[in-house]
Formats: structure tokens, sequence, C-alpha cells
């Protein structure tokens, strides 16, 4: 709980880091100024890009206590305004499930690696990236908290894959080895009410654990301040609920 | 979410961007989140030199009815020429 005597300090800066593939990428790096051991998050861009909100919400994680690292995924489609580089990467089908997960665990690794790491890392992501980040937690080890933000196409049909997305990633929920906390607008087109039931479902049938809260009045992307589908209560409750999460878990 | 619908086509033509002129080659049509318009999904099309490395575009978002009326004006326009003797 921050109070206003506290003293802050925070560095936030733009660093390069290995990716998947031992690909050099950047990302952008931010942490309290403090001797105690914390924990960490990484950050997964939607595919509007890696933009402001996405640099803003990584201090906002800082400000809360923990070192986040939100790594540009499309740092080999070059180098532009956001949003014009993912124009880019929009008209390539997007980058490579693969290729996100493996940044994701790379910027994992280089987090749990700070000296003042206390060895915890959570992933969060929204719309592309809340699905990108429930595969990460699925498909490679050592998070220990994912935070999936209304991810669209968890559940896709067989017309829906291809060679960049070869797998439904509900299809990988037995692989889940961490706890789960979803924020879902009922009014969302994708993922449908229906397809986070068929989500909650898989995860109950493989025993995991998990938190899902289904907003009323929210449709998709609630917590874009600047968007029409912002919704300041289930916003509000949201964030809160990941830093309960995130207490509770990291 | 994020449809991933795209679609692209070839073209001829220039654009004007905020650096001036440049030839145009490609046209990327998606029906998915816009960056600045107010909606949650809307036609976005990119006019882009595709030949060229540089991710220099000429973006436009429109509402599904606008896309609609433009295809339409450019039709009706198409004809109109078309009835002066205009090779189209």
């Amino acid at each position: 709980m921050y109070t206003t005597d506290i003293y802050e300090g925070m560095i936030a800066e733009t660093i390069n880091i290995s990716g998947y593939n031992n690909d050099e990428i950047n990302a952008y790096f931010a942490r309290p100024i403090n001797k105690e051991k914390i924990g960490g998050i990484v950050l997964i861009h939607h595919l509007p890009g890696w933009d402001e909100w996405y640099r803003e919400t990584t201090r906002k994680f800082a400000h809360h206590g923990f070192a986040a690292i939100s790594p540009n995924l499309y740092f080999r489609d070059g180098h532009g305004e956001p949003d014009d580089i993912a124009a880019k990467v929009r008209a390539n089908g997007g980058a490579s499930d693969k290729q996100v997960v493996g940044d994701a665990t790379k910027a994992m690794k280089y987090l749990k690696n700070l000296p003042y790491s206390n060895g915890k890392v959570a992933v969060f992501g929204t719309c592309s990236g809340g699905r990108h980040a429930f595969l990460a937690a699925c498909t490679e080890k050592g998070f220990d908290a994912v935070i999936e933000c209304w991810g669209g196409r968890v559940v896709m049909n067989k017309e829906e894959l291809n060679d960049k997305q070869p797998v439904s990633p509900i299809d990988y929920t037995e692989g889940l080895n961490c706890p789960i906390l979803g924020l879902f607008g009922k009014e969302d087109q994708s993922p449908t009410p229906d397809q986070v039931k068929q989500h909650e479902d898989t995860l109950i049938k493989h025993n995991k654990s998990y938190e899902f809260h289904m907003y009323e009045s929210a449709g998709h992307g609630f917590f874009y301040y600047d968007k029409p589908v912002y919704r300041p209560e289930a916003c509000q409750d949201g964030w809160e609920k990941i830093f309960d999460f995130l207490d509770r878990k990291l | 979410m994020c449809t991933m619908i795209v679609e692209k086509t070839n073209i001829q033509g220039s654009g004007k961007g905020n650096k001036g002129w440049f030839k145009l080659s490609q046209a990327n049509v998606f029906f998915d989140h816009p960056t600045h318009l107010h909606m949650d999904y809307a036609i976005n099309i990119d006019f882009i030199d595709a030949t060229q490395e540089e991710s220099k575009r000429i973006a436009i978002e429109l509402t599904p009815d606008s896309a609609k009326n433009l295809i339409d004006t450019i039709l009706e326009s198409l004809k109109k020429g078309s009835l002066m003797g205009l090779k189209i």
C-alpha cells in the first residue's frame, strides 16, 4: 500500500536482452529502487504493438513494487512509430506463437537472474498478449502466475490455425503449472462468454488453480482509457484483483 | 480480440505521406481494432510500397458503413468516367 510518506524511486529504461533463438531484442524495463527482494512481471504486448499503454503499464507494475519488463515482440520487424510497425506485422499474420513465447520466456529468465529477484515471475498480457501469456505459462516452465486479460482466440477452431499459430492454446491447458487470473467482459465478441466458459471448464477438468472474473457491461479492452471500450468500474476492480493476486502469488 | 482478418491486393498508384509522395504497390485491408478511430472494429487500410523496406504507409480507418459508401462512390465515379468515354 502506497502512503504519502514513502520514498519512491524508479528506474525505467530501454534495454537489450536475448530473445527467442538468442536473437537480440530490446525491452522496456522498470523497477523500483529498493534493497528488498522483489517479484517480477513479464508483459506481453498486444497486436496493436509495443505502444505507450504497455510502457505505462510496465511502470505501473514497478510503482507497485515489481520488476517489470515488456519485450518488444516486433523488434525483428524494424523500427518506426509503434502503430506503423504493428501494421507491418499484422499484414504478415502477426508474430509466431513460438517466437512470442520464446521472447517471453527469455524475459522471465532475465528477471529471475536479477540479484534482487525473489525468484518469482508472473506473466501478464491483454488481448493477443493475454492469449500469449496463457500459452507461455502452459508450454514453458518457470512462470509462477499468469494474468490473462480478455485473451481472444485461446479457443480457436481448426480453420483459424496456421503455421504461426498451429495449436489452439486451450489444448495446452494440461501443461499449465501456475495459478491463473482471468479478467473478461461479458459483452466481448472474442472471447465470447461461451468461450470463457469453455476455457474455465478445461481448467477445472485438469484441476488447475484459477480465478476468473466476468464483468457485466464490459466488452473487450476495458482497461484502455483512451478507447470507447473503457469501463472505469471494471478497470478499477480489475487492477485491484491483479495486485491482490500478485501479492498472494509472488 | 485481434481478428487477424487481413486481405491484400496489388495496386498501382501514389500516395502522399508526411514526407511527400511515394509509389504504392499494395493495399492491406484489415477488419480489426483501429488505432485512432473510436470503434471496437473498423476497416483499416494501409497503402504501402511493398518493394521498399521502409514501414511508411498511408493509413486510413473507416467505419464499416463508411467503407461501403466509399466503395459505392468509387464505383459511381468509375461508371461516370466510363460514360464519358474514359478508358477504365
